[in-house]
């Protein structure tokens, strides 16, 4: 490949991966919290063709993204429901409305398949996208997208350098204690699995106002369980979060350009592998092939290892909090 | 800060914790909450930390009256409480630990000005804490120093210390009771919970007894410990002396073995328990003896080594063997690990007595109704596990022994039981050494070690000491040890 | 993750039930207000797109069969604690490993031998790709759910690789799947519609075998006991990894034959999307019928109906779509879920 071509690809990734980042931030927020929202393919789904809509009679594009947030916490509000208040299962609730949403989407936008509408302008960010490289790649694009970059930096800082991001914390791992300490476990659970569902939203306004431009039955299929497995791949901390994304991304951009160079394997077939490929490495990262590694390595070397690639979930994930 | 409690209630289900419970602690005294697993210390404690809510009654701080319902208000009102099981983040550091909860609506974290404040406060105390550790590699006692500088750090003007001085070395208690003395002398109001006199004794100004969710009593110290013990128990008790039950023949054998645990690896150069003989084991809370017993019983792997059970060659025997040879493993954490939340006592009996393919419902019923007549369950054969109370759960997890039994390893035989249901318990544990099994148990609580083991292991900053007869020690020597003197 | 454990029994659980259920009902019909259209005429569109006709008729039997064979597959995952998201590439794999022994034996053995051990052979690819998630989670400690997923989205990469690939139609290549089989290598029917006799026979022994196992055996009692508490059943001396990978296997055997009645009785060849979600709504069918097998054939009856029913919908009335079976579905076990829970936390609360 010529480094041009690299270049391209590199750009596609990017381009495709924003409206996975907002979702596995989103995820990753929500997960932080303890609360697991398995709805995200039916969120993204749902909230791609909301935002559409919402763009297309409103004229605006951002109304566009603050209709697919609003409905996205919407979704997360059962999800909080049920996992909070009535400390039901919550993969099953997630389950449920992962495929509920997704057919819903299906239902309620017949009217606005295909058709053109309003789409997020380009802005190359001044000064910056003149940076040779850096320029064309970064900061070349538009304004969700350099929200993205935001997102990404704003939640790292927040999760570890903001009071309120060491309790969110707190929460997701030992409620009981986060709670002797004077949180509200309850209500900040809600909170934070409404932001969560709010940037799920917007993952979807991203695909269908920006990256896809316009809705279609499906359009977002895989994105919502993909964006699942990356959050755990990033070990619940947004800048690896963020990089498996980005990871996706580079396979996604790397398969459409496989197909000038493989035409013998049909296209649908290199549509799918990122997804498969993207959850191969999920199953080769996890900390269980690990442990067994390194089973008969002395005491010390264990557990350095181990703590350098810590990716243990938040201790109480999909575990309701009862104050006893 | 003077703390007056009036006429606290509370009630869990049926159950009266705390009934109208009344009392005094002066500010600049350390005030013993004295009374058996039961009696309603702990809930009275959480309540005046506002962990959890009273049913009615009145908290008086410094003559004002002060409505606290929650950990925000308590701590407010500059009440701090360490709990039994610290309620810290394992994953998270030291200071992120010490952070955590700190008052102030800043939005970033200090972790410059916490750092100064949480050395300025470890170094009054003398106690040594690395702000970048996890807390996950930190003791108990550590754990517990962190959590007191923390509620020091947030103007705690009254500590409640519930049970602090289980699972904490020898040096880590003196150092303990010296704070706590300096911190009375500085005004603050201490209020001790515990259920072990020597501690109240040596410590307190002044003690509360509660017996079944009431107030006994309050009296100042000294005082003669004949008098503490009928107020707590309300009749003198005879504890069972364990007969002599060990035989010569060997029932359970470790040569040269390795057990790895997540923090470090456990040499045993050798270990023979012969049949009917009691071995207790002392430590430390997570100084390696669960993996320990469940290395021995077969359910987790020796990394080196041989184990024979009977004379037989068990090393890496995949468990079933185990159980077929008469290995019985019984965990601590009831629920979590040895019964099955949802499942009921039938289903329980059965799982452990299969016979055929289906499940024969009138011989499994027997089955129940018998172990629930033996064991004096508190329930029927229907009743699922989580709905019993932890004495009844004891009771079933006994019911739940195989016979023959040749080794048992369990894990903290009576946590949690009151008085009466801890003396059945070793009763009937006694009652199976006569018949020959070999006992090898772990308990935090000194006192049933020596009173009920032939011989001890002590486990200690990763290793075992060897066995040590019991009739040559005392409580003392066993603290040391657990200290690291060996 | 462990599942639920199933509802207590509560004086007001039934009402909150029935109130859960007229919600979810009122909500339906706010949503086909909202598109437009009235939910009398849906409702009898429904009614005639699955009972109009002998054939479609047929269809909703069709339906059923694999329906029924993939939820009473779950019911053995679910009881041991398990989310078997990947039952879908476990239809999609039986369905794969059908289609190659027919094209490999169809025309070399007699018709009724080869698609018996064509059947057979489903019977394998569900259980391979079933103990390959189970394996996952019990050696790799990767949860069954993505696991399952990825397994998924492989299953039918290899699909559409083979459909557009090796197993093309001479000529063209199209989401329309495989050159169909000789009608000597589809399975029988009952007179002139698509119901196949060995299909029911499958599916209703299969649901029976289910509901015997898990009420009658210490097998399903075990299962019962890993999934409830693995840790302790395994100190008990049932072992959770051996029951976890049976579950898997079982419900793997099951789903792969439904995958193979796709192929045989249902599609006759092998189209990317052979799967047609039954799996997953398995997973709603089991999770509806609180893990229990008792209530599994009604509820999957009525969702298959549902769904053979919608498919009329779009020609019918045009402003309706045939995704209203989903969102029907999807309604009625959140609702359910929720008036379980609002039951649960009436029965708890004042504790």
């Amino acid at each position: 490949m010529s480094s041009e071509q690299i270049l391209i690809v590199l750009a596609t990734a990017i381009a495709s991966a924003t409206p996975l980042v907002f979702a596995v931030i989103g995820e990753t927020i929500s997960e932080r919290a303890g609360v697991i929202n398995l709805s995200a393919e039916g969120t993204i789904m749902f909230c791609a063709m909301v935002g559409f809509a919402a763009a297309l009679a409103t004229g605006s594009v951002w109304l566009g993204f603050i209709a697919a947030a609003v409905v996205g916490a919407l979704i997360a509000l059962i999800v909080a429901f049920n996992a909070i208040t009535l400390r039901q299962s919550q993969i099953a609730v997630g389950f449920v409305l992962a495929l509920l949403f997704s057919d819903l989407s299906s239902f309620l936008g017949v009217p606005i398949v295909r058709i053109p509408g309003p789409t997020v302008p380009a802005f190359p960010l001044p000064l910056l996208s003149e940076l040779p490289i850096v320029g064309r790649l970064l900061f070349s694009s538009d304004v969700v997208v350099y929200a993205s970059y935001v997102l990404i930096v704003l939640t790292w800082v927040f999760f570890y350098r903001t009071r309120a991001g060491l309790t969110l914390r707190a929460i997701g791992e030992q409620p009981n204690a986060a709670f002797a300490r004077g949180a509200d476990v309850v209500r900040l659970r809600y909170l934070y699995t409404l932001i969560g569902g709010a940037l799920m939203g917007i993952a979807g306004a991203a695909f269908s106002l920006d990256f896809k431009a316009g809705w279609s039955f499906r359009h977002t299929g895989g994105y919502g369980w993909i964006a699942l497995a990356i959050v755990i791949f990033g070990g619940w901390n947004p800048l690896r979060a963020a990089f498996g994304a980005y990871l996706f991304g580079v396979l996604q951009s790397l398969a459409s350009v496989a197909q000038d160079q493989f035409q013998g394997v049909p296209t649908q077939v290199l549509n799918v592998a990122p997804f498969a490929l993207m959850i191969v490495f999920l199953v080769f990262t996890s900390a269980g092939w690990l442990d067994r590694l390194l089973m008969h390595a002395p005491a010390k070397v264990r557990r350095r290892v181990l703590q350098a690639l810590h990716t243990a979930p938040p201790a109480a994930l999909g575990k309701p909090f009862v104050q006893d | 800060m003077d703390v007056e409690l009036r006429h606290i209630h509370k009630w869990f289900g049926a159950v009266h914790a705390n009934d109208d419970i009344s009392l005094r602690v002066r500010a600049g005294t350390i005030h013993g909450l004295l009374g058996e697993n039961g009696a309603g210390k702990s809930t009275l404690a959480k309540i005046l930390s506002g962990y959890i809510t009273r049913d009615s009654g009145e908290i008086i701080l410094d003559g004002r009256l002060v409505d606290i319902r929650t950990p925000t208000d308590a701590i407010r009102a500059g009440i701090g409480m360490l709990h039994q099981d610290p309620l810290d983040f394992p994953p998270l550091t030291v200071l992120e630990n010490f952070m955590l909860g700190q008052a102030g609506r800043r939005l970033w974290l200090d972790q410059r000005g916490a750092r100064r404040m949480l050395a300025s406060l470890a170094e009054r105390f003398h106690f040594m804490l690395n702000p970048e550790a996890h807390v996950s590699e930190l003791t108990v006692g550590e754990r517990q120093q962190l959590e007191m500088l923390r509620l020091l750090a947030l103007g705690a003007r009254v500590l409640i210390l519930d049970e602090p001085t289980t699972g904490i070395s020898a040096e880590q208690k003196t150092l303990l009771f010296a704070a706590l003395r300096q911190l009375a002398e500085e005004g603050k109001a201490i209020i001790f919970v515990s259920h072990k006199l020597e501690d109240i004794e040596a410590l307190c100004d002044e003690v509360t007894v509660l017996r079944h969710g009431r107030v006994v009593g309050t009296v100042a110290l000294p005082c003669p410990a004949e008098k503490l013990v009928a107020m707590m128990f309300g009749k003198v008790l005879a504890e069972p002396s364990k007969p002599h039950t060990t035989q010569d023949d060997i029932a359970f054998e470790l040569h040269d073995a390795v057990i790895r645990t997540e923090l470090f690896d456990l040499h045993i150069a050798h270990l023979a328990v012969h049949r009917g003989e009691v071995i207790g084991l002392a430590g430390l809370e997570g100084s390696g003896q669960q993996a320990f017993l469940a290395a021995c019983a077969g359910v987790e792997r020796l990394a080196r080594g041989t184990l024979r059970i009977n004379g037989q060659d068990m090393t890496h025997r995949p468990y079933r063997d185990y159980l077929a040879a008469g290995v019985c493993y019984v965990p601590a954490d009831r629920l979590r690990d040895g019964l099955i939340p949802g499942l009921t006592i039938r289903e329980h009996v059965a799982l452990r007595a299969p016979r055929g393919f289906f499940v024969d419902r009138t011989y499994t019923q027997q089955l129940a109704e018998a172990a629930i007549r033996t064991f004096n369950i508190r329930g029927t054969p229907e009743s699922r596990v989580e709905q019993l109370s932890g004495g009844n759960q004891q009771r079933t997890q006994l019911a739940l022994m195989p016979s023959p039994l040749s080794v048992l390893f369990m894990e903290h035989p009576t946590r949690g039981l009151d008085i009466e249901s801890t003396l059945w318990v070793w009763q009937q544990l006694i009652a199976r050494c006569q018949q020959g099994t070999a006992i090898v148990f772990a308990s935090s609580d000194l006192d049933e070690v020596l009173r009920y083991s032939d011989r001890v292991l002590v486990f200690s900053g990763g290793r075992v000491s060897p066995p040590l007869s019991t009739t040559a020690l005392t409580v003392d020597q066993l603290g040391h040890m657990i200290g690291g003197k060996f | 993750m462990a599942v639920a454990s199933a509802p207590q029994a509560h004086p007001l659980a039934a009402a909150y039930r029935l109130v859960a259920v007229v919600a979810a009902l009122v909500l339906l019909m706010g949503l086909v207000l909202l598109v437009g259209e009235s939910p009398t005429a849906v409702f009898s569109a429904l009614i005639g797109g699955a009972f109009g006709t002998a054939d479609q008729i047929g269809r909703v039997v069709n339906t059923l069969t694999v329906l029924l064979l993939c939820s009473a597959g779950l019911v053995f995952t679910f009881n041991a604690g398990l989310y078997n998201l990947g039952v879908e590439g476990q239809v999609t794999m039986g369905a794969i490993a059908t289609t190659f022994t027919l094209r490999l034996l169809g025309d070399v053995l007699p018709a009724p031998l080869a698609i018996a051990l064509s059947i057979a052979a489903g019977a394998l690819g569900g259980v391979g790709w079933g103990l390959l998630a189970g394996v996952l989670k019990v050696y790799g400690r990767v949860s069954e759910i993505f696991a399952g997923l990825g397994l998924n989205f492989i299953a039918q990469g290899a699909a559409i690789y083979l459909v557009f690939g090796p197993w093309k139609r001479p000529g063209v290549a199209s989401t329309s799947g495989t050159e169909p089989f000789g009608e000597h290598l589809w399975l029988g029917t009952f007179g002139r519609t698509e119901a196949t006799p060995v299909g029911v026979a499958l599916a209703l022994a299969s649901l029976l075998f289910t509901i015997v196992v898990m009420q009658r055996t210490y097998f399903g009692l075990r299962l019962r006991a890993v999934g409830h508490n693995p840790r302790a059943a395994d100190i008990l001396g049932v072992s959770s990894s051996r029951h976890l990978l049976g579950a898997f296997a079982l419900c793997g055997v099951l789903a792969g034959v439904g995958g193979a009645l796709q192929v045989v009785g249902n599609y006759h060849r092998l189209i990317p999307t052979i799967s047609g979600g039954l799996g997953f709504l398995g997973l709603l069918v089991v999770m509806l019928a609180g893990f229990n097998a008792l209530f599994v054939l009604p509820i999957a009856f009525f969702f298959s109906a549902l769904n053979v029913g919608s498919l009329q919908l779009p020609l019918v009335l045009q402003r309706v779509d045939s995704s209203l079976s989903g969102v029907i579905q999807g309604v009625l076990v959140l609702a359910a879920l929720i008036g379980r829970g609002l039951a649960q936390r009436r029965a708890g609360g004042t504790a």
